[in-house]
């Protein structure tokens, strides 16, 4: 069962992704361009989600726990360290490379363009580096 | 269709798009109880990483499936324009690959759920990566 809703989250999220133009990167590139073929959507995009997810979570809170799984498990750091910073600006470079974060990237596969064949085993290696080297300095401090 | 060429502003589609995405994130947090960031949900879909992996492997299946489900209902698959520069592409995933599990999460973990949190170090990440991401097309736009 928590297969099949694991499944249907991820496929409402893809839906999103795609009624939203966000799994397309020239309307993602477009919306970074400001001083050329500037493309606003994607605030929509953000505003949508962000305030759905807003309202949702706390309707979702007032329970004592999850449906599925028995806790809820959110993040509660609020310190701004150097990983953060460096990790995010990072990450802004490479989006504005190629134009696909980590979601559109997962619903861009299937149409098998030569840009996403190489985009997601490099974003994977990335991730599996990173992981590695957060292990390495957790073991080292 | 080159790639700097002018995308139709489609608001309202977009924000529909984007209250689907809210959708989920909430789903996500009432079935599981866990955030619906992307890049979080990627490396904890590995078998064995994590003991709840099973329903990130799930979620990720269900993101690669959505294309395909469009395709068989709409009969014409998504619009869609890929950068073809491969080794740019794959400087591009490395760095998001890097950056996105180095900070801690991405467009929807801190971009959706972080700032849904207000999460003050969600709201840091958001902005440095958009202002990264501007000057990074900026750059490869309109000076090189």
């Amino acid at each position: 069962m928590r297969i099949l809703l694991g499944f249907a989250s991820g496929l409402i999220f893809g839906l999103g992704l795609l009624l939203a133009g966000m799994s397309d990167p020239a309307k993602v590139l477009n919306f970074l361009d400001l001083f050329g073929t500037f493309d606003p959507s994607l605030a929509f995009v953000m505003g949508g989600a962000a305030l759905t997810t807003f309202v949702g979570y706390r309707l979702v809170w007032r329970r004592e726990r999850p449906f599925v799984l028995s806790d809820f498990q959110i993040p509660g750091r609020r310190d701004i360290d150097a990983e953060l910073v460096v990790g995010a600006a990072l990450f802004g470079i490479g989006w504005g490379i190629g134009g696909f974060c980590p979601g559109p990237a997962w619903t861009a596969l299937p149409l098998m363009t030569p840009g996403i064949l190489v985009f997601l085993p490099s974003m994977l290696a990335g991730m599996a580096i990173a992981l590695w080297a957060k292990a390495f300095r957790a073991a080292r401090a | 269709m080159p790639l700097d060429t002018i995308t139709p502003f489609t608001p309202f589609a977009s924000a529909l798009g984007g209250v689907l995405i809210g959708l989920s994130a909430v789903m996500v947090m009432a079935l599981f109880g866990r955030i619906a960031g992307i890049s979080g949900i990627t490396t904890g879909a590995f078998p064995m990483r994590l003991d709840d992996w099973d329903w990130r492997l799930a979620f990720v299946l269900g993101l690669i499936a959505a294309p395909l489900v469009v395709l068989l209902v709409a009969g014409t698959p998504v619009l869609q324009t890929v950068p073809g520069n491969l080794p740019a592409m794959a400087v591009a995933g490395l760095l998001v690959g890097l950056g996105t599990v180095t900070g801690s999460g991405c467009t929807s973990g801190h971009g959706v759920c972080g700032l849904a949190r207000l999460s003050p170090r969600s709201l840091v990440a958001v902005l440095t990566f958009m202002a990264f991401g501007f000057a990074t097309v900026f750059l490869l736009r309109h000076v090189f």
